[in-house]
């Protein structure tokens, strides 16, 4: 019987070795593997230390998450709260603080597998939202976790539209104090992380009243859990909102006030304070605000979207070199699955995009540091662009990279839906970021706005932000390629996507100019704008993709790092670009801008990178450096050895180690048909 | 009570909805029936339980293997036996969730009425129907899923005892995800590599023993568990199975076909073509799963949308639902449009596998062929369209999709293996598209082909008068649902002859065909994802002219035009490269989606509530059928597991200690 390699024989330990399929994959590679992690984290002394810390993290067994595939939705909260205390004691113990260059590295090391994460926000609304007093009152408290924050702001049946939240918050100027209250069923808050079990504090935001006057939204911090035994305050109701399809580490928490009362002085008053005789009083501009969310969508791009995505590319790629299925050659072994084009061309374009995005993230993060310097001297010009591209980006990114995680998971067969390749919790925890923190549509149509208001100013001549000029600068024409090759120029196929973005832009802003003419007709305003969303959207995901290949295309020309880096950089960048294309043909084809004929073009040459990019795959995907703890997969590990790994986990499954009532209590009657007498 | 937005959208509807439940029903009588079997479960105490969501996997399957014990003794109570009607049943125990017997009652079964000599049936059967022993059907391998002829298990011939020394060589060759293997069967069909006299003689199945009747302990050799925690199918055990010369009589080995004689000769089997017809039937049941699937997406999610308010379309007045939104209409309704088209995929697919069925036992199989490799391509595309369909309308629901609550994500995770089981969808679809090259290569041949491909036969008369495809492109009319047909047609033609050609220039340029094949298989994918496309729109708009009822006619004409409009939108590209439609068509394309989206709006409501789920069907807050939402979130959320006590342990564990420290 033969034994080719791909079979592994029973007794064979957990091996220092690598399965030699994949430590044939990475002796090819093409390029030096850590020259391109130290580039990706922006120089070699960055991944020492980012090295460092993860192993830091990893090593120590509290932070483990070996069983967490196992686990229920109580045992996984408790580790995630010891998690979180037990990090608060490493921090101090290693020297590292919450804005040193470790932090991010922390954050990646434990996954986001702690709780407190909302105790951060709360923080941060205290810092931006409260007076001087406030802070200082308050933010001491909290850094020493004297109380626990969480941020309350989405009610059951209130998410993104912030003036249509109900709770209410009546200043009652006898005692000095507002009296908070859910008027009903669907003004309770509802998701906010952290409240449901952990937190005492949280910032709420209600409709504030004085006089039987209502001002709109402001925050409130109010006091939910008593800080000696943890019980409810009086005229709280707070507790668990249930099961999701992740996130069963976090206590996202329900909340309904009835009739509760906090002094005066806890409505955060940087921006406006009721004083003691009831009088409003406004003051500063609240831009600053929108720079706040500005940055945590920024932040959320490469701290939630991309890692997971880098995290599957990893596990399909490293499994597809090491899965074996059916024969390409008659007579010779099956072949690798990586080596079938339909695999490829599910899995690299994903790699293409991880890489993609990550420069993005470089793009962005420079633009936010620009527009913070500004913002420090007081100028707010750069905010709404900055504002624009961040929830674009937000939403392009979070969009892509789920379904990317989504096609990764479904590309390693059956495995793939075992929790223990890892897939399965990767996904469910990125489809979240399409919804939190904005979610994509709305964001996408506040892109497009901005969009359309520069493309109408572009058109009367007056001047528009960097990223947008392009809009002004458009000339119709044709693709000029003559053959494929010319489909690997980025020049070429960069100005494909601008021309695309424009007409998208263009057609939009035409199509709501003729509604300006309706409306002034006697179609409503609101209608018209309704009536062109999905034209919107279209067009800010158009302008989106446009720069992020413009990007990845410039990033390309200007990398330094020798290696052997920016050859395979520059075929990322294409199979990117023309990936795109190939799956959007209409949108090319369509006015004539790429022929028929091009588009044959486009497509032989997408095919061919796909063929030449298979062989540097796996160091690819090596260079983003994941630790098998971090992937915590049984399919993705470095050294391949996917199927003893599997065997070996599923042995430590509770269903193994339990003994089940269900074969006395239903099998065992039903079996001897006695179960009648049940 | 039910909501006043429901009751409004319900009020406004143009057609009446059970019509529409009886044409999806397959008749009033159908519906009548099915209504009281449902009602046999709904109205049973015995079948009541506690939300699954809120208890452990262990616990899950528990609660599972109680209800299919149950199901057993109630359908032999009320002597259902139609395997639609024990469906219909079971489905309403079950609502979104698998059961641990399910492989029993199907492959097990089926496999032992279908492969073994009268002396095994004799001595299984009844056995099998009586519930005596529970089997399940151990195929898919760790190391080995798709490629049959790659599996591993060893099945030897010793002539001595007359009797299969079962082996796992290797740890690839472990089984692993049968259903019901881990903990529930105690018996499995278990396929293995045949050896006999020396001499591989390729896969067999065989019946063997793994665990001991009485006791219900793995026998000695048997290695057997459950491989862990899933993307969903908690109550399912999929295990694995591990055999160290474990020995079965030769009785055992499945001897319809292949037989093997005592003294080890083996006897080839005489057609094996016949085992084709399963396939085809599970197969034509996922379609049916994808539509249904979807079918209860779309209600939760367009139901949610009638009742949620969100931002404001008009200043000054109250939020508007969020279905008024076109953003929102364009997410959902052309999935409720494909979510009909699949229901009548899935019917016609049942009744033509029905009639060639009976055309097997009569001998003439000349029809298999072609709907072996319509169903693998059907059950690729409508799952993998199902499976994103899906996502769409939990993304849709907003925050609250993603909590249990909402019933999707159990939909989600139940059905999106169906895009891997049963044939993996990407080799399905190149198993289509090998019937498509063939079809082409005989036409290309001179030879005429039938059936769905015949549109084939017209490309070489194309050839002959190329100014006819031009002729043709102005002749689609964009509101004519049998025009749109014609353009699909002459788009999967054209992406057929496409890949066709691309493989030969392959093939011109290589030695070997599998290179080839494998360098063009993209095109390939491309290609019978069209065919697929071109049938369903066509079975679509035939079933249009078999609807009497004028109100529901107009109603699916609509969601007809929709389906096939947005498909063309969505692949313009296609239809351009191609010269079907011009560009002042496809911007009409385009446009005309946008107007059927705010036509359909006034019957949204009315077209999800006859598909007819029953509130324990859907297992959704969000998509109840009164559509008192909230207060049964609230309702819902205070059962979770940590809520139980006011002030969780974790308190007292560690929050406490650390304030002290801190």
């Amino acid at each position: 019987f033969r034994n080719p390699v791909h079979m592994v024989t029973m007794g064979q330990t957990r091996s220092e070795s690598v399965n030699p399929d994949l430590a044939n994959e990475r002796q090819t590679a093409s390029f030096s593997v850590e020259k391109l992690t130290a580039w990706l984290d922006g120089g070699a002394e960055r991944t020492r230390l980012r090295r460092a810390v993860v192993d830091a993290i990893e090593s120590d067994p509290v932070f483990s998450r070996e069983n967490q595939y196992f686990q229920s939705q109580n045992e996984r909260y408790e580790a995630a709260v010891r998690k979180a205390v037990h990090l608060q004691k490493k921090m101090h113990e290693m020297g590292w603080s919450e804005d040193g260059p470790e932090f991010k590295y922390i954050y990646r090391a434990v996954a986001g597998d702690v709780a407190f994460l909302l105790h951060r926000i709360f923080m941060r609304s205290i810092s931006m939202l409260g007076s001087d007093e406030q802070v200082a009152k308050w933010i001491p408290l909290a850094s020493q976790y004297q109380l626990i924050g969480s941020y309350a702001q989405t009610e059951l049946g209130h998410g993104t539209y912030l003036q249509g939240l109900e709770t209410t918050a009546v200043f009652d100027v006898t005692t000095q104090e507002f009296i908070l209250n859910t008027p009903k069923i669907s003004a309770m808050k509802w998701w906010p992380g952290d409240m449901g079990r952990s937190a005492t504090h949280t910032v709420v935001f209600a409709q504030l009243y004085i006089h039987g006057k209502c001002y709109g939204i402001h925050p409130f911090i109010v006091q939910i859990r008593s800080l000696q035994d943890h019980s409810l305050c009086p005229g709280i109701i707070a507790g668990d909102i249930g099961p999701k399809m992740n996130f069963e580490h976090i206590d996202n928490g329900y909340l309904m006030l009835q009739s509760v009362r906090v002094p005066r002085e806890n409505m955060l008053n940087k921006f406006c304070e009721v004083q003691p005789d009831g009088t409003y009083v406004r003051r500063g501009s609240q831009k600053i605000n929108y720079f706040t969310m500005t940055s945590v969508r920024i932040s959320l791009i490469s701290g939630e979207a991309i890692p997971p995505l880098m995290k599957a590319c990893t596990i399909a790629i490293r499994y597809s070199a090491v899965r074996r299925q059916s024969k390409l050659k008659p007579g010779e072994q099956e072949a690798k699955i990586l080596d079938y084009q339909t695999q490829q061309e599910k899995l690299l374009p994903q790699l293409a995009a991880a890489y993609a995005f990550h420069f993005i993230d470089d793009y962005l993060q420079e633009l936010f540091d620009r527009g913070y310097r500004e913002i420090q001297r007081k100028n707010f010009d750069t905010l709404p662009e900055l504002h624009a591209l961040s929830s674009g980006f937000k939403a392009l990114v979070t969009q892509y990279c789920t379904s990317g995680v989504e096609i990764c998971l479904r590309a390693c067969g059956g495995h793939g839906y075992s929790l223990l390749s890892g897939l399965p919790s990767l996904y469910t925890k990125i489809i979240a970021s399409c919804i939190y923190e904005g979610e994509n549509t709305v964001l996408l149509l506040q892109t497009a706005r901005f969009l359309i208001k520069c493309f109408m100013a572009a058109s009367t001549g007056q001047s528009v932000p960097p990223s947008v000029t392009y809009l002004a600068a458009a000339k119709p024409g044709k693709c000029p390629a003559k053959n494929k090759l010319d489909f690997l120029r980025p020049d070429i196929y960069t100005e494909a996507y601008q021309h695309a973005a424009v007409r998208s832009v263009w057609r939009t802003g035409s199509t709501a100019a003729k509604l300006q003419d309706l409306i002034q007709s006697g179609v409503k305003k609101h209608d018209a704008w309704n009536r062109c969303t999905v034209q919107l959207v279209q067009a800010a995901k158009a302008h989106c993709h446009y720069i992020t290949v413009k990007n990845f295309a410039e990033t390309v020309e200007k990398i330094e790092t020798k290696g052997g880096i920016q050859r395979i950089m520059k075929h990322l960048c294409d199979l990117f670009a023309l990936h795109g294309i190939f799956s959007n043909t209409g949108v090319f084809l369509h006015d004539g801008y790429i022929s028929g004929e091009q588009m044959d073009m486009v497509t032989a040459s997408y095919l061919d990178l796909l063929a030449i990019i298979r062989k540097d795959a796996v160091p690819l995907v090596d260079a983003f450096d994941f630790t098998d703890k971090s992937l915590n997969s049984a399919l993705g590990s470095y050294d391949g050895q996917v199927y003893q790994r599997l065997y070996e986990w599923a042995q430590k499954s509770p269903t193994n180690k339990q003994i089940s009532p269900a074969y006395g209590k239903y099998l065992k009657p039903l079996l001897h048909n006695r179960l009648s007498k049940l | 009570m039910m909501n006043a937005d429901l009751r409004r959208e319900r009020a406004a509807a143009t057609f009446q909805t059970e019509l529409l439940t009886h044409i999806l029903d397959g008749g009033a009588d159908r519906t009548r029936r099915r209504k009281e079997i449902e009602a046999l479960v709904l109205n049973d105490p015995d079948f009541q339980h506690e939300d699954l969501n809120f208890l452990s996997r262990s616990q899950r399957y528990e609660q599972a293997i109680r209800k299919s014990a149950l199901m057993v003794m109630k359908l032999r109570e009320y002597g259902i036996a139609d395997p639609e009607e024990i469906y219909w049943f079971k489905r309403t125990c079950l609502g979104s969730f698998p059961e641990p017997l399910g492989l029993h009652f199907s492959m097990f079964q089926k496999t032992l009425e279908t492969q073994t000599t009268d002396a095994q049936k004799e001595k299984w059967l009844p056995l099998v129907h009586g519930v005596k022993i529970i089997g399940t059907y151990a195929q898919t391998e760790m190391g080995h899923g798709t490629h049959l002829r790659g599996l591993e298990t060893t099945a030897t011939y010793d002539p001595a005892t007359q009797e299969f020394i079962l082996n796992s060589p290797t740890v690839t060759s472990i089984k692993w995800w049968p259903g019901g293997l881990g903990k529930t069967s105690n018996h499995a069909i278990v396929l293995a590599q045949l050896y006999t006299q020396g001499q591989c003689k390729g896969l067999h199945a065989f019946i063997v023993p793994i665990r001991q009747l009485g006791t219900h302990e793995p026998l000695p050799g048997i290695t057997v568990g459950d491989i862990g925690p899933k993307f969903g199918y908690d109550e399912m055990d999929n295990g694995y199975l591990k055999m160290d010369n474990f020995r079965i009589p030769r009785e055992n080995m499945l001897m319809k076909y292949a037989q093997v004689e005592p003294d080890g000769t083996y006897v080839k089997p005489l057609s094996d073509k016949l085992t084709y017809g399963t396939m085809v039937f599970i197969r034509s049941l996922i379609v049916g799963d994808s539509a249904r699937s979807l079918s209860r997406a779309c209600t939760i999610a367009i139901r949610y949308s009638a009742v949620r308010h969100q931002s404001e379309l008009k200043p000054g007045e109250p939020e508007p639902q969020i279905l008024d939104y076109q953003t929102q209409q364009y997410k959902l309704f052309p999935l409720l449009a494909t979510a009909y088209a699949f229901h009548f995929v899935g019917a016609y697919i049942k009744d033509t596998y029905r009639r060639i069925s009976g055309d097997i036992n009569e001998g003439d199989l000349s029809e298999l062929p072609e709907l072996h490799a319509l169903t693998a391509g059907l059950k690729a595309f409508t799952s993998w369209t199902a499976n994103a369909g899906i996502e769409e309308c939990r993304m849709a629901c907003g925050g609250h999709g993603y909590s249990r609550c909402s019933g999707i994500p159990d939909i989600y995770v139940t059905f999106t293996p169906s895009c891997t089981y049963e044939g993996e969808n990407t080799v399905m679809m190149l198993q289509t598209a090998r019937f498509l090259v063939k079809s082409y290569t005989q036409v290309s041949s001179g030879q005429r082909v039938t059936g769905m491909v015949s549109y084939l036969n017209d490309l070489s008369r194309q050839r002959i008068q190329p100014q006819h495809v031009a002729a043709r492109t102005v002749t689609v009319r964009i509101n004519d649902p049998v025009s749109l047909v014609e353009a699909y047609k002459a788009r999967a033609a054209r992406l057929v002859e496409a890949a066709a050609k691309n493989l030969q220039a392959e093939l011109n340029h290589r030695k070997s065909k599998e290179d080839a094949w494998n360098r063009t298989s993209v095109d390939l994918v491309r290609a019978s994802e069209a065919h697929c496309h071109y049938v369903i729109v066509k079975l679509f708009t035939a079933k249009l002219a078999e609807i009497s009822n004028a109100a529901v006619r107009a109603v699916l004409t609509e969601l007809c035009l929709l389906y096939a409009l947005y498909g063309i939108s969505k692949n313009t590209g296609d239809f351009l490269q191609a010269g079907i439609l011009t560009d002042a068509q496809i911007t009409q394309v385009n446009q005309r989606v946008k107007e059927l989206l705010a036509i359909i709006r006034r019957n949204a409501v009315a077209l999800v509530d006859s598909f007819d789920f029953h509130d324990v069907h859907l297992g959704s807050v969000l998509g109840r059928y009164d559509g008192n939402v909230y207060e049964n979130m609230f309702e819902w959320a205070k059962k979770s597991p940590l809520n139980k006590t006011e002030v969780h342990e974790s308190f007292h564990k560690h929050l406490k200690p650390m304030q002290a420290k801190l």
